[in-house]
């Protein structure tokens, strides 16, 4: 043993609700200190980074509507995303599938734009759901049918997402009257999402709301979110139940990459009002935290979806001062894994036992 | 074939693009021999990546810059031993999350680093004699000391795991930990140990990148290389020469996109950086398709091992 047994992991009757409550909190206070050491050895006062990382997301108007703008995003892909995870299918692609969503939904918009808003909107809905989905199937084809690992999959899938629309829009698809940037032309006024007065919120957030409150009942109430969880828990045991695993796999990630691709179309059509490069600064990674931080919740991934905006918009404002947004990719890797970290006493707690008994032990 | 020339520089370019995917494979299948799935290469890549090149351009010496590359990668794979050895944690999140953390971390250091050149970049010295040989010294021996390294540690490590003791020893953490547990041998020890050196060879191996193969410094360098790595361990079914022949094939495809547009082939640029990604994928679904989804892994790969349930 690496610790002479001085400190042990006792296995717990039944899973602590007061850890369980307790690790995502202590989790982010420890990845804040933690991550506090790097900024210090950089000749960074941690806390004074902090601060404005904190007034920046939340100490305005214009930043709280910010926060609420990164949090949108983050909603949708993290309820994609917490689907996979349920059944211990590791999406990571949700970045991905968010690109293939804008790409989807530019296509329309841009083929369609004499449409009306009601029949255009929904056509974009669709066919980014439809496309992000897609994207998510190959994972779930190669997966169900050769058993290929689907994180792998679903990450070089992003890549190959982000590199598709960064071709389209410096190839085909580039704006002849963009002077030459890698932007497709803009949409017509009927293919973009409404806002909230003059403030960036759009609503996409209604989408968010909606698909949360749906998610929370389809896992709690219907047979197929039972599945879902069964399957995730003990594979052979769903298997035996009667439960199917390989068309689980297929429905579960076409669920899955149809949301984050959503998330792209609400991107293109709600923020942008155009197909450009780099739409996403990341926002199907963080996903990954948000839906792992909220225990695949849905109501739950809503709130750390804002926590998760405001650290974004924090990174963005740090950077005034010359501080590297990356900052807050530096905390969400740490909240991560102290969470992974923390997970663990929910099931068991810690003993601490005298060396001379562990001795005696052998 | 007319031109031998280019096939030779094809080749030769194959061997450096494949190179860094080498060490880091290598890191990979340490671990996961030792029965630990770290998913956090493509993250220690980056921090080996950038403190080599920070220590580099602090201490002139692209030897320290390797040196902190090694000591770097060891301590994030730290981070992923204690959380997945001691407190039992999801292997698959835990390196995730190394992946974002070890992301965030290299692009915050090394900000002040972006366009700065290393002062003495491992550069290309050909082999006496050796390099003399036609057709394959021009391509595998006219390349920089750490190409040479890693034709010496593949082998090596081989060795190590099918002819050794201790290398049984590896193996058995990751076959059967119970089992290594009762013949006396101390699983939680060596698992640290190998994880750590895993992260060393994948510090390295991103170290590669910026003080030999760019070399310079620059946000997310290592383009999912480290992801690439971890899908070869498993085209390689855990073997390290087979691991050696696989990089090569992937730093040929890497390489061939370039030299194809050196060629004036009329392919988007953007097809040609996709060709490695998509390779990835063809190549582990012809691996697994042909052999009906069965692999032979280490059988105890990414399950926490507890002394008590044993």
């Amino acid at each position: 043993m690496l610790f002479p047994c001085a400190v042990k992991l006792e296995k717990r009757l039944a899973p602590s609700t007061a850890m369980t409550l307790a690790t995502p909190v202590i989790s982010v206070i420890l990845a804040l200190l933690f991550c506090a050491v790097f900024l210090a050895l950089t000749g960074q006062n941690p806390l004074d980074v902090y601060i404005a990382m904190l007034t920046g997301a939340v100490g305005s108007a214009y930043g709280l509507s910010e926060t609420l703008v990164k949090a949108i995003p983050l909603m949708l892909c993290g309820l994609g995303i917490s689907i996979a995870f349920r059944m211990q299918l590791w999406n990571i692609g949700g970045e991905g599938q968010l690109y293939m969503g804008a790409f989807a939904a530019t296509w329309v918009a841009l083929s369609f734009p004499e449409l009306p808003a009601w029949l255009l909107l929904p056509l974009m809905v669709v066919v980014s759901m439809l496309s992000g989905g897609i994207w998510a199937l190959i994972a779930a084809a190669l997966r169900a049918k050769w058993q290929v690992n689907e994180i792998i999959i679903t990450l070089m899938l992003n890549y190959i997402g982000s590199l598709w629309v960064s071709y389209l829009v410096h190839g085909p698809w580039r704006d002849p009257k963009g002077h030459n940037f890698p932007l497709t032309a803009p949409f017509s006024p009927s293919a973009l999402l409404p806002t909230l007065g003059d403030s960036r919120i759009h609503a996409g957030l209604i989408f968010a709301i909606v698909l949360m409150v749906l998610l929370y009942v389809v896992f709690r109430q219907s047979r197929w979110g039972y599945e879902i969880r069964v399957i995730g828990a003990n594979e052979t045991a769903a298997r035996y139940a009667g439960m199917n695993i390989k068309r689980n796999i297929y429905l579960v990630m076409l669920a899955s990459g149809a949301i984050c691709g959503l998330a792209g179309m609400t991107e293109v059509s709600g923020i942008v009002g155009r197909l450009q490069p780099n739409i996403s600064p990341g926002y199907g990674f963080t996903a990954i935290i948000v839906a792992y931080l909220s225990r695949m919740n849905p109501l739950a991934i809503g709130i750390v979806s804002l926590l998760f905006g405001a650290l974004q918009v924090g990174g963005y404002y740090i950077q005034t001062f010359g501080v590297s947004a990356t900052v807050s990719a530096m905390l969400q890797g740490a909240i991560l894994f102290f969470v992974a970290g923390g997970e663990v006493f929910t099931q068991y707690r810690l003993v601490v036992k005298s060396v001379k008994g562990a001795v005696a032990r052998g | 074939m007319a031109d031998q020339g280019f096939v030779i520089s094809v080749l030769a370019a194959a061997i450096t693009a494949g190179t860094p995917i080498l060490y880091a494979a290598l890191g990979e299948l340490v671990t996961e021999r030792a029965g630990i799935l770290n998913l956090g290469v493509e993250g220690i890549m980056l921090v080996g990546a950038v403190s080599g090149f920070i220590a580099a351009v602090a201490f002139e010496s692209s030897w320290i810059g390797l040196a902190a590359a090694l000591l770097a990668g060891g301590m994030v794979a730290l981070i992923h031993a204690f959380l997945t050895i001691t407190l039992r944690a999801n292997q698959t999140v835990c390196g995730l999350a190394l992946t974002l953390f070890g992301t965030g971390l290299s692009g915050y250091l090394g900000k002040a680093y972006i366009g700065m050149p290393v002062p003495q970049p491992f550069v290309a010295q050909s082999l006496p004699f050796l390099s003399g040989i036609p057709f394959i010294g021009p391509i595998m021996f006219n390349h920089d000391i750490l190409v040479y390294l890693s034709y010496l540690l593949a082998p090596l490590l081989w060795l190590f795991l099918t002819r050794t003791r201790p290398g049984l020893h590896l193996r058995a953490l990751g076959e059967n930990p119970a089992a290594a547990d009762a013949l006396g041998i101390n699983v939680f020890f060596l698992r640290y140990l190998y994880v750590c050196i895993g992260g060393m060879l994948c510090g390295v191996g991103g170290a590669y990148l910026s003080l030999a193969y760019a070399p310079s410094w620059l946000e997310n360098m290592t383009a999912g290389r480290g992801w690439i790595a971890v899908a070869l361990v498993i085209f390689a079914l855990w073997s390290p020469l087979r691991a050696m022949v696989g990089s090569y094939l992937f730093g040929g495809i890497d390489a061939l996109g370039f030299y194809l547009q050196v060629k004036g082939v009329t392919l988007s640029p953007f097809f040609l950086t996709m060709l490695p990604y998509i390779f990835t994928i063809v190549a582990l679904v012809a691996v697994m398709a042909r052999r009906g989804g069965k692999l032979a892994a280490p059988g105890a790969l990414g399950l926490p091992y507890d002394r008590e349930s044993r």
